[in-house]
């Protein structure tokens, strides 16, 4: 594999010594800042009561417990709307969102890619200019245009947009440029398949890769997505606000806090580790061409 | 689909692209005005349309009109309960010349912006760059420990937890312990922190999207240009990046400047998070807090909108000028 024979050309190319070390050390201390605070939100979270507080505050943990997220139940269950539904609204918002983003991306992403219609030029780089900025600057006026659809205060309004988010639309049109053949889709459209057939039957089992990692975008986003400016019914909220309740309850749920902060980031990071190499792979050809 | 006839016309067309594409096209379009000939085309690819309407509408619904319309809102008054008056440009110029707090917005803004933009885009190309030549499964763990933190949702607010200001917080019990200082520091309310912590959490969370495609971009590098390029006198590493490696990855290194300019001026809920709103004494306010204070909690749209059309002109031009800057490298 071309991996193998990288380590073979670095010795050709006599690779410093000290570059080794350097790179070494930076990659050290890097990694350092990068797990250390990670680690800390483990370890707050199983520590007891008495050692959350101990003086001089203490990195590790002597006697681990699984209290705190006992705790967290206990807490979540006297609160007025029960913590399963918060759980039931993130899931709920997730699952939807992704669904829909998935479906209505990569139809567009194969009309962009692999039919040479008049108008996409410009749509494609409007799509391009549309990861320029972020959701702040639409957020007022989405609010209007939200109250108009009477959307306020309803799921719709968290999981429609979610539907037209352009990023995984931008990394599935890409990967479908360079892995998608478009003699494969001639052959198949003069063997008199429709276009809708090609596009579901032989571009998408292609671009695997692509759809994974569209997927794993769009439910990351989704389910850290917290407080919104068009939700105001305590049961429609989310998960991730749930916590920042917690949270802001100050010191004295200091332990609750990092247990609902660790059961909040167990999610997208098992969803990491089993994509990342699908992740990878779409990130290859998300270049933007000059 | 189609009569045979045209579809065969166009299959060569696609098929072999380019400079013959555009001859069959000139020979197809000689008999009739563009505006036809588009016409045709558009009804021969009527399903391309079926494909990307369900999308494109929702994204004019929810992104390109409200930007039009923040635009025009941005000359009224608009309050959400008054037919809008038209004002002009009295918006703008109470913004610059009316509105101090405004002024510390932006300043605070392009500090941020133009500090972890920059680091964001270095540290994650040099650290994409440092793990390239570990094992795949190292490799992929390094990842993971790098990549985690910008998908933890708020798990960043483990920092206001270590910084907090009582002698319980990490940071204030080891000063105090080493006997460094003598009473807390209240971290996340005095005006000389906040700005410097928020921006070290934000880059701790910004190794994001541009990290990975910095990670791939760096794998599919021909493999054979390094042999040819150590044969023609590249004699380190050094060299290596910048001769060969750089100038192989230029759509990611544009794409990546894309996601960590973007992301730069998107960290607004982070500072809110661990600074408060406001922080204090607008130490830490940003266009985004101010967007939010007169749009989601004053409802006066039409300065928020006003301020929302700078916000995009800011990081629309900042994207279009680093992208023009980047794309000159290697030329």
């Amino acid at each position: 594999m071309a991996k193998l024979r990288t380590r073979k050309h670095r010795v050709v190319l006599n690779r410093s010594v000290g570059g080794d070390v350097g790179i070494s050390v930076m990659l050290i201390i890097m990694g350092a800042f990068m797990f250390l605070p990670m680690l800390y939100v483990i370890l707050q979270s199983l520590k007891p009561f008495d050692e959350l507080f101990v003086y001089p505050p203490r990195f590790y943990v002597v006697r681990p417990t699984l209290q705190n997220f006992s705790d967290l139940f206990t807490l979540m269950s006297d609160s007025w709307v029960p913590f399963s539904r918060y759980i039931f609204n993130t899931v709920l918002i997730s699952v939807l969102g992704t669904l829909g983003n998935l479906i209505l991306s990569s139809m567009c992403a194969y009309a962009l890619s692999k039919i040479n219609f008049p108008g996409r030029g410009w749509m494609f780089e409007m799509i391009i200019k549309s990861l320029m900025f972020n959701t702040t600057v639409s957020a007022i006026t989405n609010f209007i245009t939200m109250s108009l659809l009477g959307w306020i205060d309803t799921y719709l309004a968290i999981i429609v947009p979610a539907w037209c988010s352009t990023l995984g639309l931008f990394l599935m049109k890409q990967f479908m440029d360079s892995s998608v053949s478009d003699s494969v889709l001639e052959s198949a459209r003069l063997d008199g398949a429709s276009e809708f057939y090609t596009f579901l039957h032989i571009a998408m089992p292609m671009v695997k890769p692509a759809w994974l990692t569209l997927i794993v975008y769009s439910f990351q986003g989704l389910w850290n997505s917290g407080a919104s400016i068009y939700i105001y019914s305590e049961q429609l909220k989310t998960f991730n606000y749930a916590i920042s309740q917690i949270i802001s309850g100050g010191v004295a749920r200091a332990g609750a806090s990092a247990a609902s902060t660790v059961l909040m980031m167990i999610v997208p990071i098992t969803v990491f580790v089993i994509t990342q190499s699908n992740i990878i792979e779409t990130m290859s050809t998300s270049g933007l061409k000059d | 689909m189609p009569d045979k006839n045209t579809d065969k016309t166009t299959v060569t067309a696609e098929q072999s692209g380019g400079a013959a594409a555009a001859v069959k096209r000139a020979v197809n379009r000689s008999d009739m005005s563009r505006a036809a000939w588009t016409w045709k085309e558009m009804k021969r690819n009527k399903v391309a349309y079926a494909l990307i309407a369900p999308f494109m509408i929702l994204f004019f619904i929810f992104t390109v009109i409200p930007v039009v319309l923040s635009l025009i809102l941005s000359f009224t008054t608009f309050n959400m309960l008054e037919w809008p008056n038209f004002v002009f440009m009295d918006n703008y110029i109470r913004l610059f010349l009316d509105d101090d707090i405004f002024v510390i917005a932006v300043k605070n803004t392009l500090i941020f912006a133009a500090i972890t933009g920059p680091t964001s885009y270095l540290m994650s190309f040099v650290m994409a760059w440092f793990i390239n030549e570990l094992t795949p499964k190292v490799r992929a763990f390094v990842t993971l420990i790098f990549y985690a933190p910008s998908i933890s949702g708020a798990v960043y607010l483990i920092w206001a937890t270590m910084f907090s200001g009582d002698a319980y917080g990490y940071v204030n019990g080891i000063l105090i312990y080493l006997g460094i200082i003598s009473t807390p520091i209240q971290f996340f309310r005095n005006e000389t922190f906040v700005m410097p912590l928020c921006i070290v959490v934000a880059l701790w969370t910004s190794l994001g999207t541009a990290f990975l495609s910095f990670i791939a971009g760096l794998q599919t590098v021909d493999h054979t240009l390094y042999e040819a390029g150590a044969v023609d006198g590249v004699r380190n590493r050094w060299q290596e990046l910048w001769f060969i490696t750089l100038p192989s990855m230029k759509p990611q290194l544009l794409f990546g400047a894309v996601m960590a300019i973007t992301g730069s001026f998107g960290f607004g809920g982070i500072v809110t998070a661990l600074a408060g709103f406001p922080s204090v004494n607008y130490s830490a306010w940003t266009i985004m807090h101010h967007l939010e204070d007169y749009g989601g909690q004053r409802f006066e749209v039409g300065y928020a909108s006003a301020i929302a059309t700078l916000l995009f002109l800011i990081m629309i031009g900042a994207n279009l000028l680093v992208n023009k800057l980047l794309s000159k490298v290697g030329q």
